[in-house]
C-alpha cells in the first residue's frame, strides 16, 4: 500500500498532457502570500461537520469487539445474549453471511479477513454490533462470549526471524525478501577512509494518533452505498469498498470534506469502512461507526519500531567513503512498509553503499505509512552515525555535511534534481540559529547543560500525476473549483485558490472549493507523500488558465481585437494596446449566453531525466538536567528547500507541526507492548506522551530557501509536509550528545535512560 | 433482532456500566491530567448525582450559549454527548472521551472544563458555553478571529477546544504572559503541532478582547 500511495521510485503512471502552456510564475500576487485559511471560517466557529459529527435520520450506531489477546484462534462465539439486548439490531461475526471478506492484500495476496478466526494482534477484529445508541452498542459487546485458543506470540522484529519465534503467518515472519541495495565497492570504499564510526541505533514505535478518531458513517439506497468518512483519500476509499463489496466503483460515493488529521493513517479504507457498511445492508439503516481513542492506538496503523546499524567511513576532509547500513523493522501482524535505507544511500555523495532493509511480521498492530515513512527513523540513525564522524574527524558537524551535498540522485540513476537546497537550507539554519557563536559560548558547569544539533535530511518524491481539476468561472465572476483532494489540514482548499486566483485575479472571498467527494469531484491521489501540491496545484493552474484563455477568446470576439492582444486585470479584460479597448468580464457575451466558462486542468508528466526532491537541514538547542535526564528542547530551526511557498503563514504553521511531531519521536513517544501478556500498556493519551504546549520551544523559526525551480511543475512548488519532520530528532538526539557527551541511541531519550547513561559514565552531577 | 419489542427510544441501559462503575474508570484518569487551571481541577460535584438511581432516565436542565434546554438523560451520559447528540452542538468534540486532550472543553458558569468529564448532570442547572456561543451572530468572536489570523491550526479539529480554553483563560485572566498563555493551553492536545501559532493567536485575542 505505501509504495503504492508514495511511488518513491519506479515509473510515474501515465497521463494526459497538461491542457494548457503555461510560463513559469514570476512575481506572484496571491501565491506565496500569507493569507489565512479560505476555511478557516467553518474550523473556528465549529461549523465545519466532520465525519464524527455526521449523524443520518434512522441512523445505528456500530461498536467493534477486538482480540484482547496478542496472538489466538477464535474456537467459538456466542452472541445470544448480546442479541436480546436492548437496542441491538445486528451483530457480525466471523461466520456472518456476507462477512468473509478478504482484508490486508500485499504481493498479492490477502493475509487476513474482515473477522479472522485467527487474530493476530491485541485489537484485530473479532464481531461487531450495530444498535440504536453508542452506549447500547458498546454494551452489547460486553455480552458476546469469545472462547480463545492462545498461542504464543512474537513482539520484537529482532525475535521474530529466531527459529523457534512463534510465525505469525503460515510460511514464515518474512514479508518479502531482504530488500538490498548497492553501487561500488564498499571494502575499498572503508579501507580508503581516514575515519570509521559504527553503531547501532534504534527508534520506538510511535502511534499517529490523530485528534479525530477513525471511522464511517455508512447508508445504502438500494444496490448504491454512500460513504461519508475521515479520510485522506476518498478515491482509495471508494476502490477498497467496491472491491471488497464487489460493487461497481460508480456505485459508492465516498465524502470527506473534513477529517481532523490523519498523517499516514488514513490513507485507506478501514475495517471499520466495510463493517459499517455490512451492518446497514443487513439492518436496512444507516450505520456510523467511529473507533474508540484506545482502538486508534491499538489497530489504526503506527510508525513501525526500527533497528539500524550503521558504519561510515570519511576521508581527513571529510569526504564519505562508504555507508553501510542495515535496518530491521516490522510492518506488524499484517504487512506494511518497514525500510529505512533511503536517506543512507542518497542524502550524502558517498560511491560505495550497502544497504539491506528486513521487513517482518510481528504480533502487533499493522503500520500504516506515518508522516514521511522510514525517513525520521533513518535520520535517526544515519544523521547521529554523521555526527560521530564529525567528532572523530574533528569537524564542525555543518562543515561535514557541506562538503557532501549531492548534485545527483545516486539512488535513483545519478540523475539530477530539478533542484537541491541542501546547502543553503544548512548554510541558512546555521546562520539564523546562531550555530558557530552559540557553540563557541558554551559553558559546561551547573546541572543544567545546554547542548547544540544539526541534523539534515530529504524527502525523495515530489509529486506527479495522475491529478485533474475543474475550474468554473459564473456569469457574476466568481468562481467554484472543483477537485477530489482532500484537505488533511495542510491547507490545500487555500493554496489551490490562491492558485486559481494568481490566473484569473478574482478575489480568494469569490471563490469556493468543492473537494474530496467521488461522486462530484475530479479524481485525485490521496493527500499524502508532501505530494498534493506539486500534483494537484498544476492541475489547478492549467484549468485556471483555461478559463482565462477561453474568456479571452469570447472577450477579443466583442472587442474585435485579437484575443492575444487581451489581458484579465481584476474584473476586466483590457487591450495591452489600447486600454480604451475593456470590457467587464461580466460583460462577455460568452459568459452570459452559457453562464459559465469551464477549464479542465490535467497534471502533465514529470520532467524526464530528473528527480525531484526536497531537502531540509533542522537545528536544536537543549538543556540537559544531568541529576534528573530530563531534556528540554529550547530552541529548534527548520530550514527547508520545498522550492515555491505556496502561503507563507500555512508553511510555517505545517513546518512548525513537523517539528512538534518530530519532538515526539526524539523525546517522547513509544508504544509500549508487555512482554508477558503482549498488550499495549500505554493505548491513551495519558501514557502515549505526545508534546504538549509546555513541551515545544517557545523559539521555533521556519526558514525557506526559496529556491527557483522552474523544473519539478508549473506551479514551482516540491511540497512541504514530509521533510518538514524527518531530521528533528536526530537534531535533538546530537544536542543531547552535545550537551553531555553521552549518546542516546535508543528513541525516544526519556529521563531514566538519559539517567541511567549519566549514572554509568559517572557525570551524574 | 433482540427481544421483539420496539425499544429503539428507550434509554434502558441494562448490562450497561453502572454509575459507580463509570465514575471509577474516570476519576484515576483525571487524576492524571495535566491540569492547566485550578477550577480545571476541582472536585466535581458528585453527590447531587449519587441519590440518582442507575438506568433511570433523569430531568435535566441546561443553560446552553443562553439558551434554556430541558431534556431527559441517563446518568451516565456526559455533558459531552449530550451537547453532541441531544442538542446537535456538534461544535464540541471527542478526542479521547477520557479527559487526557482538551478537544472537548467547554466553559461552565465561565470556567473551562472537560466536557468528557463533566457528567451532564453535574451542569443540572449551570450555564455552558460552547465554542458555538463565542459567535456573534455569525460574526466570529475575538478569540476566533485571533486564531484565524494567526493560523492557529490545521486540521482544526482541536481548534474548538483550544478556542474555549483560551476564552477561559482570557476571562480569567484577561492580559496572560507568554508562560501564562502556555500553561493555559497545556491541557489540550494539537497533533498537527500548531502550538506556536496557538500562543501568538492567544496573545492577540487578548488584544481583540480589550479592543471591544
Amino acid at each position: 500500500m505505501t509504495d503504492l500511495l508514495y511511488w518513491l521510485q519506479g515509473p510515474v503512471p501515465e497521463t494526459e498532457p497538461p491542457t494548457a502552456e503555461m510560463p513559469p510564475w514570476g512575481e506572484t500576487k496571491v501565491v506565496g502570500k500569507p493569507v489565512p485559511r479560505v476555511d478557516a471560517y467553518e474550523r473556528v466557529s465549529g461549523s465545519a461537520v466532520y465525519p464524527l459529527d455526521f449523524a443520518l435520520p434512522d441512523m445505528l450506531h456500530a461498536a467493534i469487539l477486538r482480540s484482547p489477546h496478542a496472538h489466538a484462534r477464535v474456537k467459538a462465539i456466542d452472541t445470544s445474549a448480546a442479541e436480546k439486548m436492548p437496542g441491538v439490531r445486528a451483530i457480525l461475526t466471523a461466520f456472518s453471511p456476507g462477512a468473509d471478506v478478504p482484508w490486508y492484500r500485499s504481493r498479492g495476496r490477502f493475509y487476513s479477513k474482515l473477522f479472522d478466526e485467527r487474530v493476530r494482534h491485541e485489537g484485530d477484529e473479532v464481531a461487531a454490533v450495530a444498535a440504536e445508541t453508542r452506549a447500547q452498542a458498546f454494551d452489547a459487546l460486553k455480552a458476546i462470549r469469545v472462547e480463545y485458543e492462545e498461542f504464543a506470540f512474537v513482539l520484537d522484529p529482532r525475535e521474530s526471524l529466531a527459529p523457534d519465534a512463534p510465525l505469525v503467518h503460515d510460511g514464515g515472519n518474512r514479508y518479502g525478501e531482504p530488500a538490498r541495495y548497492e553501487r561500488g565497492d564498499l571494502a575499498a570504499g572503508f579501507a580508503a577512509a581516514d575515519a570509521v564510526v559504527e553503531a547501532t541505533y534504534s527508534t520506538a514505535c510511535e502511534i499517529h494518533a490523530p485528534m479525530e478518531v477513525h471511522g464511517s458513517v455508512a447508508k445504502w439506497d438500494g444496490n448504491r452505498l454512500t460513504i461519508w468518512d475521515s479520510t485522506q483519500g476518498v478515491f482509495v476509499v471508494q476502490q477498497m469498498v467496491a472491491g471488497a463489496l464487489k460493487l461497481p466503483l460508480a456505485n459508492v460515493r465516498v465524502i470527506g470534506h473534513y477529517m481532523g488529521g490523519g498523517f499516514g493513517s488514513k490513507l485507506e479504507a478501514g475495517k471499520y469502512t466495510v463493517i459499517a457498511a455490512l451492518l446497514a445492508k443487513t439492518t436496512a439503516r444507516p450505520v456510523k461507526l467511529f473507533l474508540t481513542r484506545e482502538e486508534v492506538f491499538l489497530n489504526a496503523g503506527n510508525r513501525p519500531a526500527n533497528t539500524m546499524k550503521v558504519k561510515i567511513g570519511a576521508k581527513k576532509d571529510g569526504a564519505l567513503t562508504a555507508i553501510e547500513f542495515s535496518s530491521i523493522g516490522s510492518g506488524g501482524a499484517y504487512p506494511n512498509g518497514a525500510d529505512t535505507s533511503f536517506l543512507a544511500t542518497d542524502l550524502y555523495t558517498c560511491p560505495n553503499v550497502a544497504a539491506v532493509d528486513e521487513n517482518v511480521a510481528i504480533n502487533a498492530g499493522r503500520a500504516r505509512a506515518m508522516r514521511a515513512p522510514g525517513f525520521p527513523q533513518g535520520a535517526w540513525a544515519l544523521e547521529q552515525a554523521m555526527d560521530e564522524l564529525a567528532l572523530k574527524l574533528g569537524m564542525d558537524p555543518v562543515a561535514l555535511r557541506l562538503a557532501n551535498v549531492p548534485k545527483v540522485s545516486q539512488r535513483r540513476g545519478n540523475l539530477p534534481y530539478t533542484s537541491t537546497g541542501l546547502a543553503e537550507c544548512l548554510r541558512d539554519g546555521a546562520k539564523a540559529f546562531g550555530w558557530e557563536t552559540t557553540r563557541a559560548a558554551k559553558k559546561d558547569d551547573g546541572p543544567i547543560r545546554k547542548g547544540y544539533g544539526v541534523a539534515a535530511g530529504m524527502w525523495g518524491y515530489g509529486g506527479g500525476p495522475p491529478a485533474r481539476v475543474v475550474v468554473k468561472l459564473f456569469a457574476d465572476g466568481s468562481v467554484n473549483v472543483n477537485a477530489g483532494a482532500a484537505d488533511i489540514g495542510t491547507g490545500t482548499k487555500t493554496v489551490m485558490a490562491q492558485t486559481v486566483a494568481e490566473e484569473l485575479g478574482v478575489p480568494l472571498e469569490k471563490i469556493r472549493i468543492e473537494h474530496a467527494d467521488t461522486g462530484t469531484t475530479q479524481y485525485s491521489g490521496p493527500s499524502g507523500g508532501s505530494k498534493t501540491v506539486p500534483s494537484d496545484m498544476p492541475a489547478a493552474r492549467a484549468a485556471a488558465v483555461e478559463v482565462r484563455t477561453k474568456l479571452l477568446a469570447g472577450a477579443a470576439e466583442e472587442l474585435k481585437v485579437p484575443a492575444a492582444e487581451l489581458k484579465l486585470e481584476g474584473a476586466d479584460v483590457v487591450s495591452t494596446k489600447d486600454p480604451a479597448k475593456k470590457l467587464a468580464v461580466t460583460e462577455v457575451p460568452a459568459l452570459q449566453r452559457n453562464q459559465v466558462i469551464v477549464g479542465v486542468g490535467t497534471r502533465g508528466p514529470n520532467v524526464e531525466g530528473k528527480v525531484i526532491s526536497m531537502f531540509a537541514a533542522h537545528f536544536a538547542e537543549v538543556e540537559v538536567n544531568v541529576r534528573t535526564g530530563e531534556v528540554s528542547v529550547t530552541k529548534l530551526v527548520a530550514a527547508q528547500d520545498s522550492a515555491r511557498v505556496m502561503n507563507r503563514l500555512t508553511f510555517e504553521c505545517q513546518v512548525q507541526g513537523g517539528l512538534v511531531m518530530g519532538l515526539g519521536l526524539g523525546r517522547t513517544e513509544e508504544r509500549v507492548l508487555d512482554r508477558q501478556t503482549g498488550k499495549m500498556v500505554n493505548a491513551n493519551w495519558h501514557d502515549y506522551k505526545i508534546p504538549t504546549a509546555l513541551d515545544v520551544p517557545v523559539a521555533q523559526e521556519v526558514l525557506s530557501a526559496e529556491l527557483v525551480d522552474t523544473e519539478c511543475n508549473t506551479a514551482g512548488a516540491k511540497g512541504v509536509g514530509e521533510p518538514a519532520t524527518i531530521p528533528t530528532a536526530a537534531a535533538i538526539a546530537n544536542a543531547v550528545r552535545d550537551a553531555v557527551g553521552l549518546r542516546v541511541h535508543d528513541s525516544p531519550i526519556t529521563p531514566p535512560k538519559l539517567a541511567a547513561l549519566l549514572a554509568a559514565a559517572g557525570k551524574k552531577g | 433482532m433482540a427481544d421483539g419489542k420496539d425499544d429503539r427510544n428507550d434509554l434502558d441501559t441494562n448490562g450497561g456500566v453502572s454509575r459507580r462503575g463509570f465514575l471509577g474508570s474516570v476519576v484515576p484518569a483525571a487524576v492524571g491530567v495535566a491540569v492547566a487551571r485550578e477550577a480545571l481541577s476541582a472536585p466535581a460535584a458528585a453527590p447531587a448525582v449519587a441519590e440518582l438511581p442507575a438506568g433511570e432516565p433523569a430531568k435535566l436542565t441546561l443553560v446552553v450559549n443562553g439558551r434554556t434546554h430541558k431534556v431527559l438523560v441517563e446518568p451516565r451520559d456526559t455533558l459531552l454527548s449530550v451537547l453532541r447528540e441531544k442538542l446537535g452542538l456538534t461544535g464540541t468534540k471527542p478526542g479521547c472521551e477520557r479527559g487526557e486532550c482538551g478537544a472537548c472543553t467547554v466553559l461552565i458558569d465561565g470556567v473551562a472544563r472537560y466536557s468528557c468529564l463533566t457528567l451532564a448532570l453535574e451542569a443540572d442547572g449551570k450555564k455552558v458555553t460552547t465554542v458555538e456561543g463565542l459567535m456573534e451572530g455569525e460574526e466570529l468572536g475575538p478569540v476566533q478571529k485571533a486564531f484565524v489570523e494567526e493560523d492557529a491550526f490545521q486540521c482544526g479539529y482541536c481548534t474548538p477546544g483550544q478556542v474555549m480554553a483560551a476564552e477561559g483563560l482570557l476571562r480569567e485572566n484577561p492580559e496572560p504572559g507568554l508562560d501564562e498563555i502556555r500553561h493555559g493551553m497545556s491541557g489540550n492536545l494539537c497533533r498537527c503541532g500548531a502550538y506556536a501559532h496557538i500562543f501568538k493567536a492567544v496573545d492577540k485575542a487578548a488584544r481583540f478582547r480589550k479592543e471591544r
